[in-house]
């Protein structure tokens, strides 16, 4: 496994469903961009138009309801603020999905990665004295919040490793797990009477965007938004520049075949899961440090499902998470902003055509629901 | 479907058949899709520009203009959101003011609806629930001459217990709702006769133990001998959508002999109503009237004026007399009381009534103080 060279791994042995790659050896660069562009862009359309039949049913126009959703979220600085604060939490539950879809495996779990590292971040803050340096804090914070997600995720990756339990199922069922027993502890140990949050953390808050440019006076954006791009660039130098995300790339395309090309396999597989965990976990540092400097009980309620969405129509490509996540923080803004005139639903609804029109035209989905299909038993 | 089958087939084959070769099948589903895109487009487009008749134009003119967010259960909880918009719905008819509402899809959504609203020049800003109590006070300071209310708002305490009050554009809506629960506590003891009677509490949580406080006061007011089985369905939000477990509950308290049951829980209650009807025995609604819930088997129901409070605060902007502070809605000003009415007439016997009502005045005039603590 010395020459990492894409092009030699769907060798003439393998089966048939294996030569789906996510980019096509030999491909031109056009087809290439052609294949990657197009089936995301057909979902939008068809989102677009079924959300404007929709509008039309609630008797609205639909130019009058998105020109409205547009001015709300970037016409104007609050709103831009807004999404740029959404959209951090979901690129970092966004690139946790992608790292697992990219090994083969379906995180289901960031939604409970993402409270767990919330959590975890906001204890670290409980303990750690007033006047504790900046500088250090930071990094107590990020390592607190990955073991927090880390350890969430790693559970069904060492499952799967040495049981073969199905990680959707155990990251499913965890959710349920974690969530529960954070509530329980926030709700009867560490919340503020009346309240269900934690007391404030003493030090290391992140200054909000609004601290450097009053522009963005009272949104919730803040310098969070960093470790978010650090964290795009950061798993695609792994993941195309190193022999782990080699690895890792090549047991998502065909495990058979990187065992046989000398990978440890289950060493993968739980590594991506607890690193997946991990970088979700971070995603909950956004609310507690740059936000509300408390772990309230569902802080982030949904976005680590959005996560799943975010991946899939961003190709699981770090680039293409983070515009994803600009869309549907978009849509989630707006849907508050237009809420005068349509139902919340109606955003809902129309996430969930993008996410059924991404999942049936997306070769990544395809395969995946072909492996389960056909030889299930790895 | 044939988009699919096709494509399918191609990466099945694609060992044999290089997928780059133009006039393969791929370049024919990338003709498609890009055929598609287009057609999107133009429908898309044609669309935007669709103006039906009836397209809503809010009303213009100079009235009063109401935000209310609600909290994260939203529209349909049959319980205090769907009270506030009982409330602003009928201020929006009688008074003539705009309203707009806001239902918050995540936490951080709360304080961004109220921002939204305040931002938009809103006279009155109404946040539904006490898990607006920070965001409120925050606001309020931000916006000195915006209005705000908050239902169910926590009064902060100090470190001596003394009440800190709200900014003075705020007006906290806060219920007695012990006061309520006194009087369906008389009357759960009076109709069971059975000298037990249960209470399903939701999540075990200051405010619910309010409302075991004031039932149980009720209870031995007219039954000094009676025991009142109490239970809570857990100690997480999670306690107030729970209906299995409410049912295990209730029919528990039943077999020990309850025969009348009052829930505080959500819909964890649905459960209660379930086991009432399946035991042919009696429970009490909550916050509002549940008679459907279970016809026959509903005695009453502890309502909370959760509507009457927000058409308050909203007719007070529109007089000019709204002052911010802490209005507490108890059995005097109507804000909780029970339901009597031609669908549960035939379950209290007059002489129950009468004595209800006489409670009610003894209440009101101060002649009975009731604990809001166990």
């Amino acid at each position: 496994m010395s020459a990492p060279d894409p092009t030699l791994m769907p060798v003439g042995d393998v089966p048939a469903p294996a030569a789906a790659s996510i980019t096509r050896p030999g491909a031109s660069r056009r087809t290439q961009l052609e294949e990657a562009v197009l089936p995301p862009l057909v979902a939008l359309l068809l989102a677009a138009v079924v959300g404007d039949v929709l509008i039309l049913t609630f008797g609205q126009s639909p130019g009058a309801v998105y020109r409205l959703l547009l001015d709300g979220t970037w016409g104007n600085a609050y709103g831009f603020g807004q999404v740029l604060y959404k959209a951090t939490t979901l690129v970092f539950t966004g690139l946790a999905v992608a790292l697992g879809l990219r090994a083969g495996l379906f995180n289901i779990g960031a939604e409970s990665q993402l409270a767990a590292g919330g959590f975890c971040a906001a204890l670290i803050g409980l303990v750690l004295p007033a006047g504790f340096p900046a500088l250090l804090c930071l990094p107590v914070y990020i390592l607190a919040a990955a073991i927090g997600g880390g350890a969430v995720g790693a559970v069904p990756g060492v499952l799967k490793a040495r049981f073969g339990a199905h990680e959707v199922i155990v990251t499913i069922m965890l959710n349920f797990i974690v969530l529960a027993l954070l509530n329980y502890l926030t709700s009867t140990r560490l919340h503020v009477p009346d309240t269900l949050h934690t007391a404030e953390i003493r030090s290391g808050r992140l200054p909000r965007l609004a601290d450097l440019w009053p522009a963005f006076q009272g949104s919730a954006a803040n310098v969070v938004i960093v470790l978010a791009i650090l964290a795009m660039v950061g798993l695609w130098w792994f993941l195309f520049r190193t022999r782990r995300g080699f690895e890792l790339r090549a047991v998502g395309l065909q495990p058979h075949a990187a065992e046989y090309g000398g990978i440890d396999v289950g060493g993968v597989t739980w590594r991506a899961l607890a690193l997946s965990g991990a970088i979700a976990g971070i995603g909950g540092l956004n609310y507690v440090l740059g936000y509300k400097h408390y772990y309230e009980e569902g802080f982030a309620t949904g976005a680590g499902f959005l996560g799943i969405a975010v991946a899939l129509v961003g190709r699981s490509h770090p680039l293409g998470i983070g515009l994803a996540a600009l869309l549907f923080a978009t849509l989630s803004q707006g849907g508050l902003a237009v809420n005068a005139l349509v139902p919340k639903q109606m955003v809902d609804v129309l996430q969930a055509v993008v996410i059924l029109a991404v999942a049936t035209s997306v070769p990544e989905v395809r395969r995946l629901l072909r492996m389960r299909r056909g030889g299930g038993d790895r | 479907m044939q988009k699919y089958a096709l494509s399918s087939a191609l990466t099945s084959n694609a060992v044999t058949l290089p997928p780059s070769r133009p006039g393969t099948s791929f370049h024919r589903i990338m003709r498609k899709l890009l055929l598609l895109v287009g057609v999107l487009l133009v429908v898309h487009v044609a669309l935007l520009f669709a103006h039906p008749s009836g397209a809503e134009k809010p009303p213009a003119g100079n009235t009063v203009d109401v935000g209310v967010v609600f909290d994260l259960g939203g529209r349909g909880d049959k319980s205090f959101n769907d009270g506030a918009y009982l409330g602003a719905e009928r201020a929006q008819k009688e008074l003539g003011v705009r309203v707009r509402f806001i239902e918050p899809g995540e936490g951080s959504d709360r304080e961004s609806g109220l921002r939204l609203l305040a931002a938009e020049g809103m006279d009155l800003v109404i946040g539904v629930g006490f898990i607006f109590t920070d965001d409120l006070t925050q606001l309020a300071k931000e916006y000195p001459t915006t209005k705000f209310a908050g239902v169910d708002y926590s009064v902060a305490t100090d470190k001596d217990g003394k009440v800190i009050p709200p900014p003075s554009n705020l007006a906290a809506l806060k219920f007695r709702e012990e006061q309520g629960s006194y009087l369906v506590g008389a009357l759960a003891a009076l109709v069971g006769k059975s000298k037990k009677v249960g209470f399903v509490g939701g999540m075990d949580s200051p405010l619910i133990q309010k409302f075991e406080a004031g039932y149980e006061a009720g209870v031995h007011q007219v039954c000094p001998d009676c025991t009142v089985l109490a239970q809570y369905a857990g100690v997480t939000p999670e306690a107030f959508r729970n209906p299995g477990k409410g049912k295990e509950i209730a029919l528990a308290q039943y077999q020990q002999g309850a025969n009348v049951i009052f829930h505080a829980s959500g819909s964890t209650g649905l459960g209660v109503f379930e086991a009432a009807r399946q035991t042919n025995k009696l429970a009490i609604g909550v916050d509002a009237d549940q008679y459907a819930e279970a016809p026959g088997y509903v005695l009453t129901s502890m309502v909370k004026g959760v509507d009457n409070a927000v058409y308050d605060a909203i007719k007070k902007t529109k007089d000019g007399t709204f002052t911010g502070g802490i209005y507490q809605y108890g059995l005097a000003e109507q804000g909780v009381g029970y339901i009597y009415d031609k669908n549960n007439a035939k379950l209290i016997p007059p002489d129950v009534h009468a004595r209800l009502e006489q409670l009610r005045q003894d209440i009101v005039a101060g002649r009975i103080s009731v604990p809001s603590t166990k």
